[in-house]
């Protein structure tokens, strides 16, 4: 069975894709960022845990193999359509009113920097319905509240379906606040990105 | 974790900016919003406050108002953050320090000094501690006082312990300490050749002149417009070939900046003075 109808519109005029993810979800994010096409139309912002002090080896890989454009995310770049943006460690990355990231190294939020949460956050203010955010393994709440402000600002949310996933608790987690407007099994997610 | 009920407005932001700046004269105006926005809301949760509250006791507390600058700014840092800075500052830029018989630098932002003294035990390492003064700056008094203590939790040094490691310095960060219970305390030898004073990038002018200057994860929250006012500050505080550190992801981006300072680092946006 496909996705349904309404979700398949809403990714088709979604302008930002925003992908969180955590332990477990390395694999999936990858195949994602192999998998969309090079003129997407859209923008897409991955924020994945990992450890800190470690040049950019994800960014790297990413890179290699992905056919949009892919960087990692710089003080006060802007936010342009075709390519995949990743956060940075040890920064949280803020989205401004005007299009334009702004890095910030304040607290870390569920023992995360990048946190999930606050870029959501931000992106439910920015973009509010215009954006789209898929919630994938990890081994803490981190996305979940920020998940709920999204849903709560007319984004579509979904969350990878906790028996998929490598981890639960996370996807779990944006689950039982409430914050998953779609439960999708991955294979499903996959057949979502893969709609044109 | 967050209190989903606090709700700040764009217009919120503004009102409190100009607030601040009338009552306080504190101009807050070029930073980043959703900075900002994150801040205010983090104190009006620490705080238990509505806007109004927060707004009222602004005014009316300068306690109040002390607590708030510190809370406003970001003052998470730590010794060796980005060891990979400091290894590229000490083949790239240590070298040309040497050559002056005094050398001065200032660590601006420095907030509670972690950074400062990582440079002091770096110059340490290159054996220009009594060739070398630093001067760290920060808006918030309550910072710099922590800053001049020196005394930081023995658990945050065993966490710099690592970023030390992949710097490439001899020895152990721990031979920069004197040990007490669960505090560590930085040698009075390090000390020595620091000061720390109020500095305020966004009022304030030239104090001194400089052969480094290092400015990291500062401009992150401030918006393009006032990070080239500071760029500015910056080169005329530089000496002839004075160097300049931002932070790993902080670029100089502006056509004019980018004549005046040379790329000496990419990766860690080290930079060097030239034309005049």
């Amino acid at each position: 069975m496909g996705p349904d109808k309404n979700l398949l519109e809403r990714w088709r005029t979604t302008e930002l894709l925003l992908l969180g993810g955590s332990a477990g979800s390395f694999k999936l994010l990858f195949q994602m960022v192999k998998l969309l096409p090079a003129d997407l139309g859209k923008i897409v912002i991955i924020v994945i845990h990992r450890k800190r002090n470690f040049f950019s080896e994800i960014a790297k890989l990413f890179a290699e193999n992905s056919r949009m454009s892919l960087r990692e995310i710089e003080d006060k770049d802007v936010l342009e359509k075709n390519t995949i943006y990743i956060a940075p460690a040890n920064y949280h990355t803020l989205i401004e009113k005007g299009g334009y990231f702004s890095l910030d190294v304040s607290e870390a939020v569920w023992y995360s920097k990048p946190s999930i949460d606050v870029t959501f956050e931000c992106a439910a203010e920015v973009y509010q319905e215009r954006c789209m955010a898929i919630l994938l393994s990890g081994a803490n709440q981190d996305g979940a509240e920020g998940m709920l402000k999204l849903k709560n600002s007319g984004a579509v949310t979904i969350a990878q379906h906790p028996e998929d996933a490598e981890m639960d608790e996370m996807p779990a987690a944006a689950i039982n606040n409430g914050a998953a407007g779609y439960i999708l099994r991955t294979d499903e997610i996959f057949k979502l990105l893969h709609t044109q | 974790m967050s209190d989903t009920s606090i709700i700040i407005t764009s217009t919120q932001i503004t009102e409190l900016i100009d607030l601040v700046r009338r009552v306080h004269g504190f101009d807050f105006s070029g930073y980043t919003k959703a900075s900002l926005k994150r801040r205010v809301v983090r104190i009006m949760q620490l705080k238990k406050m509505e806007f109004y509250d927060l707004k009222h006791t602004l005014v009316n507390d300068q306690h109040f108002f002390q607590y708030f600058l510190e809370e406003i700014t970001v003052n998470v840092t730590e010794m060796f953050r980005d060891p990979s800075f400091y290894k590229a500052l000490n083949l790239q830029v240590i070298p040309y320090l040497s050559t002056y018989q005094h050398a001065k630098i200032w660590c601006a932002g420095c907030s509670t000094g972690e950074e400062v003294y990582s440079l002091a035990i770096l110059l340490r390492e290159a054996g220009l501690s009594n060739k070398s003064f630093i001067y760290g700056t920060d808006i918030n008094t309550e910072v710099l006082r922590e800053a001049r203590k020196g005394i930081y939790s023995l658990r945050s040094i065993k966490s710099y312990a690592e970023n030390y490691q992949f710097t490439g310095l001899k020895g152990s960060i721990s031979d920069n300490f004197t040990i007490l219970y669960d505090a560590a305390s930085v040698h009075n030898e390090l000390k020595q050749n620091t000061l720390f004073s109020v500095h305020n990038l966004v009022s304030d002018d030239v104090f001194n002149e400089f052969q480094l200057i290092s400015c990291r994860n500062v401009f992150i929250y401030f918006e393009t417009e006032l990070q080239e006012r500071i760029l500015e500050l910056f080169y005329k505080s530089l000496c002839p070939l004075g160097y300049l550190c931002l932070g790993s992801k902080e670029t100089i981006r502006s056509d004019a900046f980018k004549r005046k300072f040379k790329v000496i680092n990419h990766q860690e946006n080290i930079y060097q003075k030239i034309g005049t």
